[in-house]
């Protein structure tokens, strides 16, 4: 059961939207849920979708993509038989706990549950919220800046499912945690998402995301992930984007970190039509420990843009940042750092690094790396560069007699490099690492990246 | 330790404004309140020729309908700009044969700036347009200037004298439109410098200004145009110093500077400004346009900057590299203490192809002063062979301080090369305590490792102007300890 929307008026049509489907919305959801839609509804009421006058969106104006007739679900039925057919094409080199989100809503037909640790769930958002509402209680919607963000309000606003994962005390996962994000569909389609991830003090847990596009519909995804590391937790959250040139995806991830807590994500874009990732973290305790990598490789008209805000609210805090893009054809990136040392936060380390390649006269990279410093034993520096490949490294390979193609796939490759050695899963870094080069080989047919799912009959030539 | 170290920073950190003290000369006012007749008053004033006026009228409709900006990272207090007055001129214009008829309160007060106006000064080859507020009072050399055909007069003089040329490139760099404050200045502006350097010709002295804020209320709006023809070359000084006083006073100026084939223009400044008090009572207000164009091939503009005054500064020198070839520079040190703010930096712009920038922003916060460097390096598509490299460092003295860096890079050609580095951090107590080591002070290392720091653009200023940068930084931060 969908609702077919039509946007004109991004604002007004999405407040119309909300007012007319708001009790069905709500039937379909727990309180815990509704209880933010309010708080949230008035923020975007305020904040409205942000264009590019908007500092923080100055590069990439979402809007247009926004524009046209879309269908919503707010009600979840299932797809078909074919969920089946993905799950039985798991890469064996990597064993994970796997789960699949279609177009927003957690499948029915998942099945995890009982082969994961005592205490651990990791299931339907709508599901986690019945069962611990007193988590909900406490956490959902905490670290999620909708206040800020008109994209975030409105994903509160509509949001009624996604994944929760929640790991107890002292529990490590022996394997990665996947949630596989599909978006299907024979209609044009906007979807939220809404993500929950909590990890104890003492745990560990390893997480590994993969959104997909399956069919050729025009699609509009607002998801929302909230992490929560507690006293000496250890997350690590790998997000890899294959979608194709007609999906805008505003993704919000929203990270707080408690005392000792060690966080790393690393996103990787290999293709996507209007990519937004907004990356927030919130070192909320001492000693705490961020990493934050990306990569992305763009060509056609394809846009990426990652905005990170990196908040040193407590003393004795490392946060490592590093974003590298490739960008061929039209394709158009922008990258924007911020980190925040707030008073008292001493003995701050803060990295943060941006490098870019330009390989075409069309294609464009906007840049800034921002520090906003208000402590004085600090340590920070940020670094940004746009270029092109090395020329005296060309003429190094080429000497050798490696032709022209295979030394700029090699010096492309090696640029990527420093950012897929950041993955400390072995098997999905070969994988990534591999799809890659096949990436700037040309090679790279969209679906076939897929960790879980690499069978070329599934697959979708690029457009 | 600690108390030792908080005392010295105190001691100097709160050192009081050494050049505070107001000569008392009379003035020439019209009413507080801006509105179109009071743009038509300025204009008639200064006998203008009627483009002149249409430039002020087209200007103040422009300014109307803009809105202050609030991008900047500043805390600006609310501006009554009905509470200004927009014109002040010294009532008894001097007529000088000279320097025995200057007005002797007038000649203390330069005196005291130590500003070269006697024969001592003149032998250093100094030539100086010294404005008092919004009129020139007296130009020296302008013989020796006239004779290689180069004109350095006020702005005011230079629209009597000079209209062809001032009608040609006032507004071209920096459009009446261009920002709130830009709009405002090119309603209003009273005076300022106007400087034409001929074709062929290499100016054989340094040209200097010195602008002084002096009549309580008076916001000053100061135009500057420097024209360089082809292959020619001139280095420009501007320094600042201001009587202490109560009120916030607003200071919106705009300088342009156009740079033809070959030519080269060097601009330095030092800004002085009272910075208001320890409390962050009263001080300046300085929101400033200055924007290059190197409009001709293998031109060439470097600014260098001194910043350590006024309570807020907004500031963004900036190069239009439009010619091929041609070549921007900035180099800048800005100086914050107590509850001053600034947000500075410059804007590169790289149109031509081969174009070159090259930006060193140092930036020094103390006390509870907020510090942030805003720049932009754009580089459009047909600037190919494009290259920028900018670094910019943020010394912090001080846990109440803040420092701040906001980058923008936009690449629109793929051979483009551009390249920013930045660190924040404050001084290594490994550092201090190497010198102490070696007997030297706490305060005399930190004045050392500041000195040091800040080598790199003080390096670029002219000789006369690195002296007096020096001590500025040592009133402003020598031995503060963080």
């Amino acid at each position: 059961m969908s609702v077919t929307k039509r946007i004109e008026e991004v604002k007004e049509n999405y407040k119309e939207l909300f007012e007319e489907n708001r009790k069905l919305i709500e039937r379909h959801s727990p309180d815990v849920i509704n209880n933010v839609r309010n708080e949230c509804f008035e923020s975007f009421d305020l904040k409205g979708i942000p264009d590019d006058r908007d500092e923080d969106y100055k590069y990439t104006n979402i809007q247009p993509f926004l524009k046209g007739s879309f269908d919503f679900s707010f009600v979840h039925t299932d797809t078909d038989s074919q969920l089946e057919d993905f799950f039985k094409c798991e890469v064996t080199a990597l064993e994970t706990y796997s789960v699949f989100v279609i177009n927003g809503w957690y499948s029915a037909k998942n099945k995890v549950a009982e082969s994961l640790p005592d205490g651990v769930f990791f299931g339907s958002l709508k599901e986690g919220a019945i069962k611990y509402p007193e988590i909900f209680e406490k956490y959902y919607n905490k670290a999620a800046r909708f206040e800020r963000d008109g994209f975030t309000a409105l994903n509160g606003m509509f949001a009624q499912d996604g994944v929760f994962i929640y790991v107890p005390d002292g529990v490590v996962l022996d394997k990665p945690l996947q949630i596989v994000n599909i978006l299907t569909g024979d209609s044009d389609i906007a979807a939220f998402q809404r993500n929950m991830v909590i990890v104890e003090q003492n745990s560990q847990a390893r997480i590994l995301v993969c959104d997909h596009t399956l069919t050729p519909s025009k699609f509009v995804m607002n998801s929302v992930t909230e992490v929560f590391a507690g006293e000496n937790a250890f997350i690590e959250y790998y997000n890899q984007q294959n979608q194709h040139n007609l999906t805008t995806q505003v993704a919000g991830l929203f990270i707080e970190q408690k005392a000792s807590s060690n966080v790393l994500t690393n996103n990787i874009t290999l293709h996507a039509g209007i990519a937004r990732n907004n990356i927030f973290y919130k070192l909320n305790g001492e000693n705490a420990e961020s990493h934050l990598y990306g990569l992305y490789l763009s060509d056609k008209n394809q846009h990426v843009d990652n905005f990170t805000f990196i908040d040193h609210a407590k003393p004795n805090c490392t946060s490592f940042e590093l974003f590298k893009g490739v960008l061929d054809d039209r394709a158009t990136g922008a990258f924007t750092g911020r980190v925040l040392v707030r008073e008292d936060s001493q003995n701050t380390n803060a990295y943060q690094s941006n490098n870019n390649i330009l390989l075409t006269d069309l294609a464009r990279m906007s840049t800034r790396p921002q520090l906003e410093i208000y402590a004085d034993d600090v340590k920070c520096s940020h670094g940004a560069t746009v270029g092109q490949l090395d020329d005296e490294a060309m003429f190094y390979l080429r000497s050798r007699g490696i032709s022209k193609e295979e030394a700029r796939v090699l010096l492309m490759y090696a640029f990527a490099y420093e950012v897929i050695d950041k993955i400390k899963v072995e098997a999905l870094k070969e994988q990534i690492r591999e799809l890659v080069e096949k990436r700037f080989r040309g090679e790279l047919d969209k679906c076939d990246f897929c960790v879980v799912c690499a069978e070329p009959s599934n697959s979708l030539n690029c457009f | 330790m600690t108390d030792d170290k908080n005392k010295i920073l105190d001691d100097v950190t709160g050192g009081e404004y050494k050049y505070g003290f107001y000569s008392d000369i009379e003035m020439d006012y019209i009413p507080k309140g801006l509105n179109e007749d009071v743009v038509r008053l300025i204009s008639e004033k200064k006998n203008e020729p009627e483009f002149m006026l249409e430039f002020r009228l087209k200007a103040y409709r422009q300014w109307k309908k803009m809105k202050m900006p609030d991008w900047p990272h500043l805390k600006i207090p609310e501006i009554d700009f009905d509470d200004i007055i927009y014109y002040a001129a010294p009532k008894k214009k001097p007529e000088l044969k000279s320097l025995d008829e200057v007005d002797p309160e007038l000649k203390a007060t330069f005196d005291k700036l130590g500003i070269p106006l006697d024969e001592q000064k003149v032998l250093a080859g100094v030539a100086v347009d010294a404005v008092m507020d919004s009129v020139s009072v007296k130009t020296t050399f302008k013989e020796t200037l006239a004779e290689k055909g180069i004109i350095f007069c006020s702005i005011s003089e230079a629209i009597q004298e000079y209209p062809d040329l001032v009608k040609k490139y006032l507004g071209s760099v920096v459009s009446y439109a261009d920002n709130y404050f830009a709009a405002l200045n090119s309603a209003v502006f009273s005076d300022g410098s106007f400087v034409y350097i001929p074709k062929g010709v290499r100016c054989p002295m340094e040209l200097s200004t010195y602008f002084r804020i002096n009549a309580i209320n008076t916001g000053q709006f100061e135009r500057t145009l420097i024209v360089a023809d082809d292959d020619s070359y001139v280095s420009y000084l501007e320094g600042c110093t201001a009587p202490q006083r109560d009120e916030n006073q607003l200071h919106a100026a705009i300088v342009e500077i156009v740079v033809m084939e070959r030519a080269e223009v060097k601009y330095s400044t030092v800004q002085n400004w009272y910075p208001g008090d320890k409390e962050g009572k009263g001080g300046i207000y300085n929101f400033v346009t200055k924007r290059a164009l190197c409009k001709g091939d293998y031109s060439k503009i470097s600014w260098t900057q001194v910043e350590t005054g006024s309570a807020i500064t907004w500031k963004y020198p900036s190069c239009v590299l439009k010619g091929d070839h041609s070549v921007g520079e900035f180099y800048s040190v800005a100086v914050t203490n107590n509850y001053q703010q600034a947000d500075t930096g410059t804007k590169m712009i790289h149109l031509g192809k081969n174009t070159r920038s090259l930006i060193v922003s140092k930036g020094v916060s103390a006390g509870k002063s907020q510090n942030s460097y805003r720049g932009l390096v754009k580089v459009a598509k047909k600037a190919s062979n494009a290259r920028n490299f900018s670094q910019c460092d943020s010394l912090l003295l001080g846990d109440r301080c803040g420092a701040h860096t906001f980058p923008y890079i936009d690449a629109h050609n793929n051979s483009a090369i551009v390249e920013h580095e930045a660190t924040t951090s404050k001084i290594g107590e490994d550092q201090i305590f190497y010198c102490n080591q070696r007997g030297i002070s706490t305060e005399d290392a930190v004045g050392l490792i500041v000195n040091g720091y800040v080598k790199d653009v003080i390096n670029q200023l002219p000789m006369e102007f690195a002296v007096e940068a020096q001590k500025l930084l040592q009133i402003s931060l020598e031995g503060s300890v963080g």
